[in-house]
């Protein structure tokens, strides 16, 4: 075990639920060693069926997206940029074909080459980002998905009846519809937070098995503060692109399961905009009734003048 | 594969296509060139969901706008005392909307027999709440009001009975030409306000196209019912004018790849042919006084352009350029 090990949060028993304490997932790629190990976590406490077994091409990522049946998903960046201060490419080796055909390695020329041929390999697994303002909750028209004890954005399966509403309302595309003929189709599934663990006092399966503490489940605040930390920390040893993704200043307001990325959002999938859609009903509504008040007078023209 | 020549036929031809182009695309091979994705965002997935709505929808938005206009159309002809028309125009509204549309709905829901929970909760910040609500109370005003109406045009019961239907015939009509109003015109609202980039870029554009395109399906079904009067063609007119103008608005309103879903693609070509039926074709139609052409063209338009605005949710939903694109506006 790294990190704090039997100390960590992610370790320890805990009340959150019964204390009503927001807590939240900090995730961090800069230790992530891409194990997948929170992707079966996952599937096996919360029995997710099978996504399909396919070979993407993606690097080693054959998850894809998160989904109905993808609540953890790994993802795997190829990028052409240094990780850090770490020296990357041929490390100044003669390696053009020339020097080979003619035997001439000149094994003196090897050294820490700077710029050459840079390339990372990064590791992030995404989740659920249980908004602050959550697009899914708003648009769901049964009261099926909840705000929990703890901030997380909960979908209540029973009362879900399909309608499909929450899958185009959610900024980040995660909950989605599952099809025929899996387990338990025709309802809207995402990411629990494994609440039904939380309130037996146990942390959520995922963070539970990061062998590495990248996923740290705790307190929001305290997360925060630690995320925070985490980013100067990395920019002090050469990470230069190392920032938090919590969208705080959009609509969203505040991500609760946020991420510590390096370089953009875009190369992540991540929105670097996102916006919950009930900012654009006024305008719309405005426009229905709009509509609905000229259909009116022009029925009424219509049978005034034309009779 | 089998042996044959097919299979070595297959073989020859990848080869032509891996000499000439230097790459066979398929899966798994669109990293050929290097180890860094080109693909936009990661690995061109999409960043939003697709909608998973599937044909009843598209199908419940005309005959929902078709219901909800003919309640409108219903009550202009009790106001100017054109029983007949009224009596057609709600038997629209009653099979259309009270009928043919909830069944188009729970069909596409996941779980069907939980559509009840539908009227859980109500929520005004979730226009799928506000359309369930709106849809039930129009179903509640618009089948009684229908009742109402033809047991009072009939003469079943005698005296002040009969005086009570009137009345409250009156009512039930009135009631559902205003549900009926919203019926139309908040599926406009109910796809502008989401994720969907092509969508919510265009939220102020959708419900005028949805509300009038129903207006103007109203007007043509209860010409080719058989009530060719002029005020149902002057409503002919003012919808096609109306989509003519939305046709000229989208075709100036781009927003790049944000909205390329509207423009190009299969989607694209719906928009288009939706729009020119329901439009310019319509009204031309109308104008030499093909009345029943331009009715058949503008409800053929209807029903094309809200396939198509699913088909561009859709397309929209999984581009991912699409979302990085709209994060400009």
């Amino acid at each position: 075990m790294i990190g704090e090990g039997l100390q960590s949060t992610n370790q320890r028993k805990h009340s959150y639920v019964q204390d009503r304490v927001e807590v939240g997932f900090f995730t961090d790629p800069s230790v992530c060693i891409g194990c997948k190990a929170c992707e079966v976590a996952c599937k096996e406490w919360n029995q997710v069926p099978d996504d399909g077994f396919t070979w993407s091409g993606n690097s080693y990522d054959n998850t894809g997206h998160l989904g109905a049946s993808t609540w953890r998903h790994v993802m795997f960046l190829e990028q052409d940029r240094p990780k850090g201060n770490q020296v990357t490419g041929s490390m100044g080796l003669p390696f053009d074909q020339q020097s080979i055909g003619n035997q001439q390695s000149d094994l003196s020329a090897v050294g820490p080459a700077e710029a050459e041929d840079p390339f990372r390999w990064v590791f992030l697994s995404d989740v659920c980002k249980h908004c602050e303002e959550a697009g899914c909750l708003e648009a769901c028209p049964t009261g099926s998905i909840v705000r929990t004890e703890v901030g997380s954005v909960l979908v209540q399966n029973d009362v879900c009846n399909g309608c499909g509403y929450c899958v185009v309302s959610c900024p980040f595309g995660v909950v989605d519809r599952r099809p025929e003929p899996l387990h338990d189709a025709g309802g809207a599934f995402k990411c629990t937070f494994c609440y039904d663990r939380q309130k037996s006092g146990l942390v959520p399966a995922c963070a539970k098995v990061c062998p590495t503490e990248s996923i740290v489940f705790g307190r929001l605040d305290d997360l925060r503060a630690r995320g925070a930390k985490r980013v100067e920390q990395l920019q002090q040893s050469g990470y230069k692109d190392a920032q938090l993704y919590d969208p705080t200043e959009t609509s969203v307001r505040g991500i609760h399961a946020f991420f510590l990325i390096l370089g953009e959002p875009e190369a992540y999938g991540l929105p670097p905009k996102p916006q919950i859609p009930t900012i654009y009903l006024k305008s719309a509504w405005i426009s229905a009734f709009a509509t609905a008040i000229a259909s009116i007078i022009a029925t009424l023209a219509g049978f005034a003048f034309f009779s | 594969m089998t042996n044959g020549p097919q299979a070595e036929q297959r073989l020859e031809q990848l080869r032509e296509e891996a000499w000439k182009k230097g790459v066979v695309p398929g899966k798994g091979v669109d990293v050929a060139g290097g180890p860094i994705p080109r693909k936009p965002g990661y690995y061109g997935q999409p960043l939003v969901k697709p909608p998973v709505w599937t044909w009843e929808i598209p199908l419940y938005f005309f005959f929902g706008g078709m219901a909800g206009m003919s309640a409108v159309i219903a009550s202009g002809a009790i106001v100017f005392h054109q029983v007949d028309l009224a009596r057609t125009a709600m038997w629209v509204a009653a099979v259309a909307g009270a009928g043919l549309s909830p069944i188009l709905l729970i069909m596409d829901l996941g779980r069907p027999h939980l559509f009840l929970n539908m009227l859980r909760v109500f929520k005004h910040r979730s226009a799928m709440s506000m359309g369930a609500w709106i849809l039930s109370a129009f179903g509640a005003c618009a089948v009684p009001g229908l009742i109402a109406l033809e047991l009072h045009a009939r003469q079943i019961f005698p005296g002040a009975l009969d005086q009570l239907l009137r009345v409250a015939a009156g009512l039930l009509i009135f009631g559902s030409a205003i549900f009926g109003t919203l019926l139309a015109t908040y599926t406009g609202v109910l796809i502008g306000a989401t994720a969907i980039p092509a969508w919510f870029l265009h939220r102020t554009l959708l419900p005028i196209h949805f509300g009038t395109a129903g207006l103007g399906s109203a007007a043509a079904v209860l010409e080719l019912l058989g009530h060719r009067i002029p005020a149902l063609n002057f409503l002919g007119f003012y919808a096609a004018g109306v989509e003519t103008a939305l046709l000229i608005w989208l075709s100036v309103d781009k927003h790049g790849a944000a909205d390329r879903a509207i423009h190009e693609h299969g989607s694209g070509w719906l928009i288009r042919i939706g729009e020119v039926l329901n439009g310019p074709l319509a009204l031309v139609l109308r104008f030499f006084a093909f009345v029943p052409f331009a009715a058949i063209s503008f409800l053929l338009g209807a029903l094309v352009s809200r396939i198509g605005w699913i088909a561009v949710g859709k397309v929209s939903g999984a581009d991912p350029e699409s979302v990085f694109a709209a994060e400009h506006y």
